[in-house]
């Protein structure tokens, strides 16, 4: 039987809304509806942050509420159904007063026009609860989804610093006895008019409602999907939500693998993987932003298949399997194989992003990669590229390396590849070698992002730079450097 | 009661509201019943005429109620408020992709949206222009080319012992204010209608729908309280959206709001002019400039807008703060089958400045002398070579002292020598620094513009509303004047509010723009408020028999003789007596006068100073840069507000930083902007600021001219501090083996890697 309605916290209050449109955004019930228009638009791609809310959730395992910021610009209203929304008309103090993180943006001058101010209070209320003494590289990853036009950041910087030095309570506000009291058990099924939006909360159910709307678009963190509707204006009849999926959210490690669930989102999946290869720490920190890390999933970027997709270089080097669930039905296909051509994979109508298994190899073997851009933070790459290096004394036994930006879909550098495993060594001649060769792999385009005789370049140089780095001569980025 | 407001580092008027979301925008006012949402159908085409536009598609959206075009604008079709070459609607001709072609009236957002897109278009395309270089080749201009010369160029360089020659390409910029352009139009009683609009220039806001709608202007009435950001991009455009609502107000009878998206806003409206820079420059073994040809030309794409004065900015400003004894400059305003350009913080100053602050680093690049030693030889000097090259004379010149000061401060010379031993040992990462001064002309050009009135009202509580032609648009306007009209009356700024910008209440106003915005109405609410304290200074010296000497207004209170008062005890009795409680001010700025035929006079009132070092990193392999410290000193003459000013230094340094290294505008083939949102277009972000960052202001340096309190003005010239992080990249890549790189702005990695490897992008 379909629900009409759906029920959250929202400030310390329980709200029960009708859902007449599934795909209507969290900003714009927020703002049209509910009138609470503190919730700016800046850009309506979850890039500027103005819109930014909070979202809390009370761990199943370990009971404690979690704060994580996200874009209400592209976030579907039902998937907020049963979690506790904060606005920044929440943060006031019952007496009137304004939060600690407020008045140090006040004290600090760190708003002038204003307009992106709601999001950047947002996203330091998270930063707040969550951390009691950031680093000023936390508070940039921290701030990394908010753009601001006018101050150049200092003061805010300066407000995200001395926003503890108030006394408060640090406890997370979160209502627990509220969200108990939405908590939905079972699945979640919204239809009006033709609409439909489905929020099973198990994988049988999931993968049943899959193979009932073969044409349903699959929603994950939206961070893409979300602009289709938002930019494209696309009417989504159908929509069948990971989110709620026990089984889709659970990570587990093993001695041999990372089991990563389809829905588990990069901030959670992106930890787990740095920890064993951490050389793929600065290309998760520049993945994004926060918020979009908080709402959008690793399986969601390998399904989505993005030819500039950034997890998928490195899960190629990796090995990454996927497991592939149509029905009771699974499947293991190496990503690797999964792409066919822009944006066609190998996923059959019905068929969904259950796991991905990655290899956890021994730590001797390097690991790395690098992403290309015009900025440091969220941006898209133009290139990104990830190797794996794996060597026994001097010789090179495996050998691999992934690029994205370069063709139709993120793939191997095959003939870069023999270069060096040919070889066998790993000298600045093979390296040359395996260089002229990355020409043969790939003829790429010019675009916005770069143009094609420097996307090769640039890929060539980048491949030179990992070799440095491999031999201890470039210890350090540009991004690292000082730090 | 602490002492005067003015000089104070006082909060933001609104900070207490936007860190709360309680600053109400535009689209945050309780919309009216019936109120419709527009949405903009653009074309797809860079130059065309249009053979057909159907719109039954579009009108069969449900929700749709109407649509405008062209046809339903029943005054002039034009918000050109130069040049009449703007159509608010194209009428039969298309000029660039995006350019507005009909209006979609529905009951929602994204009705309206939806169904903008259904139409179909269909055009019989014309050649396009696309770029500067093509529209000079085929003197397509928009305005015609103008020349300025001093001294005899062609003779100096002939004799210099030296020259380069270089042609460089300098990017533009997209505004990015965050909150995008909007305006909602109420139809009013008797034909009157009510505007709010996000725009820098309410005035012109109100003639142009004047214009389009055939209505007089009193019959119109334009508000806006504040802007999420304009930075030039709301001088102009604005006029575009606030005509577009009240067409379709007229039309269908109901209030009508358009707020752009974020992509349409960004392909439909102006940005920063790209230029390209040509120049040839004669110097003697010294590095003392000879003569110098500038040729500058601008991409101004499909209209004049206000291209005219921003080019001429560039004029001005290409000598930034050096002596130019043999000059000529040639400016070329482009026609180009895209957007029209506009104003953005610096408005044409940035490119003249970009252009011969790369100048003086050639030549010291050639000379191997630090660029700090051709700077220091070329800087006008105080008695003799201080003539500007449009015959100003530099009399209030500082940046000697300033940089001697900022020297020190920095250990520029240090840190120079260890970053040139850095360089040495390092293998893939570089580092380089540069120092860069500002010398920025304050006025309007167009001396016309130079004039600002306001309005202030004594409440019999002792409160004060202030009212002045002048927008807030972030820079803490609002908050400085009010510190000036407190002081007047001597009362905290607590009872000093400022109402909304309203062409209701200060008529004919310039747009707040030039940097102008403080100097001009903090004059003019002075004025103002200082005649009704005159009032009251006279009424209490009559009604207490004490001489006007003795009445004093400070701390909330009126000293008369040894009477003390509360301000509000005297503004009853006042009352009482019929003394009037609420005056207009006026200012004009004195002493400016400016000849356009011959570009000479004294266009600016004075000039406002300021250097930055900057020092950067760069990694050789990827050109990837990284801005690892700063150090500013700017001068604001004595600050209104330390606070609020150091936030304008601060903002526009980043915001310089970001033309000149990760914005980049990139069009395709087809003149179709590629770059039209954040997710493509990279201002910077928190991680980009330096970690080590010190801003300061001068403090000892009053303006030398009778400015409000003797301050100086400091929207836009801080923008230009970050020259020096441009001209610091070039230095690291300067190391890595090319002497003279070839680095065009903006300086993205892919940029760099071509300087580094000697290669220019096609």
């Amino acid at each position: 039987m379909a629900a009409t309605t759906i029920r959250f916290v929202l400030n310390g209050n329980v709200v029960e809304t009708a859902v007449t449109d599934p795909t209507r955004t969290v900003l714009q019930y927020l703002r049209e509806d509910l009138r609470l228009t503190g919730t700016k638009e800046g850009c309506a791609e979850g890039d500027c942050g103005a819109c930014t809310v909070v979202v809390a959730e009370v761990d199943s395992e370990s009971g404690d509420a979690v704060l994580r910021t996200v874009n209400s610009c592209i976030q579907f209203l039902p998937t907020i159904d049963g979690k506790e929304l904060f606005t920044v008309e929440g943060l006031r103090r019952a007496d009137g007063g304004l939060h600690p993180v407020q008045r140090a943006m006040v004290e600090n001058h760190g708003s002038q026009c204003g307009f992106c101010t709601p999001g950047f209070v947002m996203s330091m209320f998270a930063l707040y609860h969550d951390n009691a003494a950031p680093t000023r590289r936390e508070i940039d990853d921290a701030l990394a989804g908010n753009l601001c036009r006018c101050t150049g950041y200092r003061p805010i910087i300066a407000a995200a610093g001395s926003m503890y030095g108030y006394g408060e309570d640090r406890q997370p506000p979160v209502h627990h006895d509220l969200l108990q009291a939405v908590a939905r058990k079972g699945d979640l099924a919204i239809e009006h008019e033709g609409r439909r939006f489905f929020a099973p909360a198990d994988i049988r159910s999931f993968a049943r409602t899959c193979e009932q709307y073969p044409d349903a678009t699959i929603l994950a963190g939206g961070t893409d999907v979300g602009l289709w509707v938002t930019k494209q204006y696309r009417e989504l009849d159908t929509v069948i939500y990971t989110g709620r999926v026990r089984e889709l959210l659970e990570l587990a490690a093993t001695d041999t693998h990372l089991e990563i669930g389809g829905a588990v989102p990069l901030a959670r999946a992106f930890p787990a993987i740095a920890a064993h290869y951490p050389g793929l720490d600065e290309l998760f920190c520049r993945f994004a932003s926060p918020p979009i890390r908080n709402a959008g999933t690793l399986g969601g970027n390998v399904a989505n298949g993005s030819p500039i997709g950034d997890s998928m270089p490195a899960l190629m080097v990796l090995g990454a399997t996927l497991v592939l669930r149509k029905g009771e039905d699974e499947r293991a296909i190496d990503l690797d194989a999964f792409y066919h051509d822009y944006q066609v994979n190998d996923l059959q109508p019905g068929e969904f992003v259950a796991r991905i298994r990655i290899p956890l190899v021994d730590k001797a073997i390097v690991v790395a990669s690098h992403k290309w851009s015009k900025r440091f933070d969220q941006d898209i790459s133009a290139v990104c590229t990830a190797y794996r290096l794996e060597r026994r004394g001097d010789t090179v036994t495996d050998f691999r390396m992934a690029c994205g930006g370069l063709a139709k879909t993120v793939r191997r550098a095959a003939r870069c590849e023999a270069a060096v495993n040919s070889a066998g060594a790993w000298t600045t001649a093979v390296v040359e070698s395996a260089c002229e060769a990355l020409a043969q792999d790939f003829q790429p385009i010019s675009d916005m992002r770069a143009t094609a005789d420097m996307r090769l370049f640039a890929t060539q140089n980048l491949l030179r730079r990992f070799y440095l780095e491999s031999t201890g001569e470039a210890p350090e980025t540009v991004y690292t450097y000082g730090r | 009661m602490a002492a005067n407001a003015v000089g104070q580092g006082l909060p933001h008027d609104s900070a207490h509201l936007h860190v709360a979301g309680t600053a109400a925008y535009t689209d945050d006012l309780p919309e009216p019943r019936d109120l419709l949402h527009l949405a903009v159908g653009m074309s797809a085409v860079a130059h065309a005429r249009l053979v057909d536009v159907d719109l039954e598609p579009v009108l069969a959206t449900d929700g749709v109620v109407d649509v405008c075009t062209a046809a339903d604008i029943v005054g002039d079709n034009n918000y050109g408020s130069i040049v009449k070459d703007d159509p608010v609607l194209a009428d039969g001709l298309v000029q660039y992709v995006g350019q507005p072609v009909f209006v979609v009236a529905a009951t929602t957002v994204g009705a309206a949206r939806r169904a903008a897109r259904r139409a179909r278009l269909d055009y019989d395309e014309l050649e396009a222009i696309l770029d500067p270089l093509t529209a000079v080749r085929k003197r397509s201009f928009v305005l015609p080319t103008e020349t300025l010369v001093r001294g005899d160029p062609d003779a100096a360089l002939e004799a210099a012992p030296h020259r380069v020659r270089r042609q460089v390409f300098l990017g533009g910029q997209d505004q990015f204010y965050l909150e995008g352009h909007i305006a909602m139009a109420l139809p009013q009683e008797d034909g009157g209608l009510l505007v709010y609009s996000s725009t820098q220039h309410p005035d012109e806001v109100q003639r142009m729908i004047a214009h389009a709608t055939r209505r007089a202007a009193k019959d119109i009435v334009v508000i806006c309280r504040r802007m999420g950001g304009a930075f030039g991009g709301k001088e102009s455009q604005a006029a575009l959206i606030g005509v577009i609502a009240a067409v379709a107000a007229d039309k269908t009878g109901r209030p009508c709001k358009l707020r752009l998206d974020r992509d349409d806003d960004m392909i439909m409206t102006g940005k920063r002019h790209d230029f390209v820079i040509d120049y040839d420059v004669g110097f003697d073994g010294e590095g003392r400039i000879l003569g110098i040809d500038f040729e500058f030309a601008s991409r101004c794409g499909m209209s004049a807008d206000l291209s005219g004065p921003v080019n001429d900015r560039t004029m001005f400003h290409c000598d930034n703060a050096y002596f130019l004894e043999n000059v000529r400059i040639v400016s070329h305003r482009c026609k180009t089958n895209t957007v029209s350009n506009t104003a953005f913080r610096g408005f044409g100053g940035p490119q003249g400045m970009f252009a011969i602050e790369y100048v003086i680093d050639d030549i010291a690049r050639t000379l191997d002398l630090d660029p700090l030693t051709v700077r220091r030889r070329n800087f006008y000097d105080r008695d003799e070579r201080n003539t500007t090259q449009y015959g100003q004379v530099v009399d209030d010149n500082i940046l000697d002292e300033l940089f001697d000061r900022l020297l020190a401060s920095s250990g520029y010379e240090q840190r120079r020598a260890e970053l040139r031993r850095f360089n040495e040992r390092s293998k893939v990462l570089r580092k380089g620094i540069a120092i860069t001064p500002v010398k920025f002309g304050i006025s309007f050009t167009s001396t016309i513009l130079n004039q600002a009135g306001a309005l202030v009202h004594v409440y019999r509580d002792g409160t004060v509303q202030l009212n002045h032609g002048g927008t807030e648009m972030g820079q803490g306007l609002y908050v400085k004047v009010e510190q000036v009209v407190a002081d007047e009356f001597g009362i905290g700024i607590d009872r000093v509010r400022t109402t909304a910008a309203d062409t209701s209440k200060v008529p004919n106003a310039s747009a707040t723009a030039a940097s102008s915005g403080s100097d001009m109405n903090g004059k003019a609410a002075q004025k103002a408020a200082a005649r009704i304290r005159k009032r009251l200074t006279a009424f209490a010296a009559r009604h207490y028999a004490v001489s006007e000497a003795e009445v004093d207004f400070r701390a909330n209170k009126v000293y008369i003789a040894e009477r003390i008062l509360d301000f509000e005890e005297l503004v009853q009795a006042a009352w009482m007596e019929r003394i009037s409680l609420s005056a207009t001010g006026y200012y004009r700025t004195p002493k400016i006068h400016y000849d356009r035929a011959t570009f000479s006079g004294r266009p600016f009132y004075y000039f406002a100073y300021g250097a930055a070092v900057t020092e950067v990193v760069v990694d050789t392999l990827t050109g990837e840069a990284r801005v690892l410290r700063v150090d500013i000193l700017h001068d604001c003459g004595d600050s209104l507000n330390p606070a609020v000013d150091l936030g304008q230094v601060e903002g526009g340094y980043v915001q310089g930083v970001g033309w000149l290294t990760s914005e980049e505008l990139w069009w395709n083939g087809d003149g179709a902007l590629g770059t039209h949102a954040p997710s493509t277009y990279k201002i910077p972000t928190c991680s980009d600021l330096a970690p080590d960052f010190r801003a300061t202001l001068v403090t000892d340096m009053a303006n030398r001219e009778k400015t409000i309190y003797r301050s100086k003005a400091v929207g836009e010239p801080p923008l230009m501090l970050a020259l020096s992080a441009f001209l610091a990249i070039r230095d690291a890549v300067a190391g890595s083996g090319t002497a003279l790189p070839d680095l065009q702005a903006p300086a993205t990695p892919e940029n760099i890697l071509h300087a580094l490897r000697g290669t220019r992008r096609e």
